[in-house]
């Protein structure tokens, strides 16, 4: 059965402020998509709704996976149903170790009807599948003793939430600027990690401005963002336009986004939460 | 270890009401209700004490009944004429579990403190109401001198010693509750460890509170001789029933030259106990005194293990972490006292507030003229769950000499919207997650403690956060 993560008519506030303003997105398994446009066009509030964020009010509109309403669902249950964030800055938890909360998160994903006590994975058999996990990542392994997020680098918070990814094998992922703060060098190892773990095992919508991550995961779909709503949607080559040429055309095509645009980008409030 | 990712079973859950059982049990002695003159002469006589001890206990009755109760800390609703005393739960003390009367003995197994013996304790005290009713030390280590026994009977082998230094840490007159325990006390631990012993593993004591409306005062009394060292450890339970029950505990530490002592508490009341304890530690010279110190439950807690650096190089470190929930009071903390020129102190102290518990950090730091180049350092952090909750704090900094370094940092936080929807996107539930963060929190303490206890501290943290999310 092929999976299907299905945005309709999507509207969405932040203290009673208008963000989303009526998105339409439908995601096939195996399709990767780029999600592009100007700061402030809501992607990244799109990404946090997808994934459950509570400070957000779904004021119309529906998300669905596989027909299932998500919307009712919490965070968790999200991640259980086969949802996944890849934050554009990570959460730090001190004194958590990556390995013990990692454990905690694959058994509760793999195991969606897992309650609250009950036992989590076998640990030699999680301990082999995270060595080889972060092998393929080129991690140190002392890496799974740290602590989540707590003192990381850039470059270190983006390969630890690839590597959630990679353990987590969700159904639909959504990587929000995981390339941003990273150096060249960097950036080629992350997009080339995501190409490794298998993209055509899930559905994957990449919010980037950068088209290195892309060269390694081109998609099939590039949707720009503009004032809360996807203004256009082309292929591959939209996304080298943008890229290139900045999004200048996309303005002048759509007043009425763009108009909604600065608006929403002139409250400081609109950057709410986008961390 | 190449394959070790660093994960450890701390997360994993065990039973819920471990604690919260009640074992028949029939004491073989009950003094009567009730506080005064007749009931510590009682007291005495059960135990056939020497006269000195009869007469400490009677002078530190008169301090007691002349001090008001402390005006700050927590509020104290005791009747003390409502309590009892003294319960014999047995007639001895046995060497072997198999000896111990089987219903104290079901106790003690439901606690897992046999098992934990042979595992990876040098030596056992138990006790159960007022006193102890087992004990043990491996061979060895009595052949090389030490001395681990309850202290009733080290007032009868070892007069000389334990009369040297018996309420010369803590006077009767340090304060109401330690004068209380000074006219009560029964049971509790004393150790001794010669000059250079190293004990390798620890020696525990467990104390049981089984009946209603009992006062525990068990007394210890640690000798660590020049060079030697020692961890002790104890932990303490009750099981709740609809009045107050009232522990009251003293603890001397005596850190002779070069020794060092870690003593580590853990202790998990039910919450309708008063545990109002004094511990205090004297250090001499290159000498390291540890405290680490774990509260959780109990109605009110006030207790502030103190390390007094008495000689130059002598060090004291405090470690508390103290976790209140509703109808909880934790008053803790933590005391220094730089006596010498070049002491080092430390204070760490964590404390966590849930479901309208309140806790208060409550520290002094107090700086001898002359006792320069001391160094002293506290860090105290607070956590708060949710707005019914409060944390205080309360730093008391005395320095009486210039020159010397003395750093404090103090922070309150909540459990943040965004560290929670970060684990919860990754699967974790809502109470998950807040467990993950607490653990975490208190996570650079617990990394202290032997593993045993650290799994220990972790499922109790556990057992306290259930439920804590609504």
């Amino acid at each position: 059965m092929t999976h299907v993560l299905k945005i309709e008519n999507l509207h969405v506030s932040v203290n009673g402020k208008s963000i989303l303003r009526g998105v339409n997105l439908t995601m096939n398994h195996g399709e990767t998509h780029a999600l592009m446009g100007p700061n402030g066009s809501g992607k990244s509030t799109l990404g946090l709704v997808i994934a459950g964020h509570p400070g957000y009010e779904v004021t119309e509109g529906s998300i669905t996976l596989d027909d299932q309403d998500i919307l009712d669902l919490e965070a968790d249950g999200r991640a259980r149903a086969g949802i996944f964030m890849a934050f554009q800055r990570p959460i730090s938890v001190p004194g958590v170790k990556m390995a013990d909360f990692l454990r905690h998160a694959t058994t509760n994903v793999r195991r969606p009807d897992r309650k609250e006590g009950e036992e989590l994975i076998a640990m030699r058999e999680f301990r082999k599948e995270l060595k080889q996990k972060m092998e393929q990542l080129r991690m140190d392994p002392e890496f799974a003793r740290r602590y989540v997020n707590d003192g990381f680098s850039g470059g270190e918070m983006k390969r630890a939430e690839i590597l959630q990814l990679a353990m987590l094998q969700p159904k639909f992922a959504i990587l929000d600027e995981t390339d941003s703060g990273l150096d060249a060098d960097a950036v080629r190892l992350a997009s080339s990690s995501i190409a490794e773990i298998g993209r055509e095992k899930m559905g994957l919508l990449i919010i980037t401005h950068h088209d290195k991550l892309l060269e390694h995961n081109p998609p099939e779909f590039t949707h720009v963002m503009l004032g809360g709503r996807i203004v256009e949607t082309g292929g591959v080559d939209l996304a080298q336009e943008l890229h290139s040429q900045g999004y200048d055309r996309i303005r002048q095509a759509h007043p009425d986004a763009e108009r909604a645009n600065q608006e929403m980008t002139s409250d400081d409030q609109a950057e709410l939460a986008v961390g | 270890m190449a394959t070790d990712l660093g994960i450890d079973q701390s997360q994993e859950i065990g039973d819920i009401n471990k604690y919260n059982f009640r074992t028949e049990s029939q004491a073989v002695f009950k003094a009567r209700k009730g506080l005064d003159e007749e009931i510590v002469r009682q007291i005495s006589e059960m135990k056939n004490e020497p006269e000195w001890m009869l007469d400490f206990r009677l002078r530190s009755l008169e301090i007691f009944n002349a001090k008001p109760m402390p005006s700050w800390g927590g509020e104290i609703d005791i009747d003390f004429q409502d309590i009892y005393y003294y319960l014999k739960p047995s007639d001895g003390q046995e060497k072997s579990w198999d000896d111990v009367p089987q219903e104290i003995k079901d106790t003690f197994d439901k606690l897992g403190i046999p098992e934990a013996e042979k595992k990876f304790l040098a030596g056992v005290k138990a006790q159960f109401e007022s006193e102890v009713v087992y004990g043990s030390l491996k061979e060895d280590l009595a052949k090389q001198g030490v001395v681990f026994l309850d202290t009733d009977t080290a007032v009868r082998e070892y007069p000389d010693l334990v009369r040297e230094h018996f309420g010369k840490v803590i006077p009767p007159s340090d304060n109401k509750f330690a004068a209380l325990n000074s006219a009560v006390w029964s049971g509790g631990s004393f150790i001794y460890v010669p000059p250079g012993v190293h004990i390798e593993f620890p020696l525990q004591a467990y104390f049981r509170i089984n009946a209603e409306n009992m006062g525990q005062f068990e007394r210890t009394l640690i000798i660590v001789d020049e060079g030697a060292s020692v961890h002790y450890v104890e932990g303490c339970t009750a099981p709740m029933y609809s009045s107050e029950s009232l522990h009251s505990a003293v603890v001397e530490v005596v850190c002779k030259r070069g020794s060092r002592c870690r003593y580590t508490t853990i202790q998990n009341w039910a919450n309708n106990i008063y545990n109002l304890v004094t511990k205090r530690a004297m250090a001499y010279g290159d000498a390291t005194m540890e405290w680490v110190d774990g509260n959780l439950g109990s109605k009110l807690t006030m207790k502030y293990p103190a390390v007094y650096m008495m000689e130059p190089g002598a060090r004291g470190e405090i470690l508390s972490i103290a976790f209140a929930s509703q109808g909880q009071h934790q008053d803790a903390g933590a005391k220094l006292v730089h006596a010498a020129p070049h002491t080092t102190g430390q204070i760490v102290s964590k404390s966590i507030s849930k479901n309208g518990g309140r806790s208060s950090y409550r520290g002094l730091v107090r700086v001898e003229k002359d006792a320069k180049h001391s160094k002293c350092n506290v860090v105290c952090d607070a956590l708060i769950l949710d707005p019914q909750s409060r944390s205080d704090t309360y730093p008391y900094i005395e320095i009486l000499d210039q020159d010397v370094s003395i750093g404090h940092e103090a922070s309150v936080s909540r459990i943040g919207e965004e560290q929670l929807f970060y684990l919860m996107s990754r699967g974790l539930s809502e109470s998950e997650a807040s467990t993950m963060i607490v653990n975490g929190f208190i996570e650079p303490l617990v990394k202290e403690l032997p593993m045993e206890y650290a799994v220990e501290m972790n499922r109790l943290i556990q057992l306290q956060m259930e439920g804590s999310v609504g």
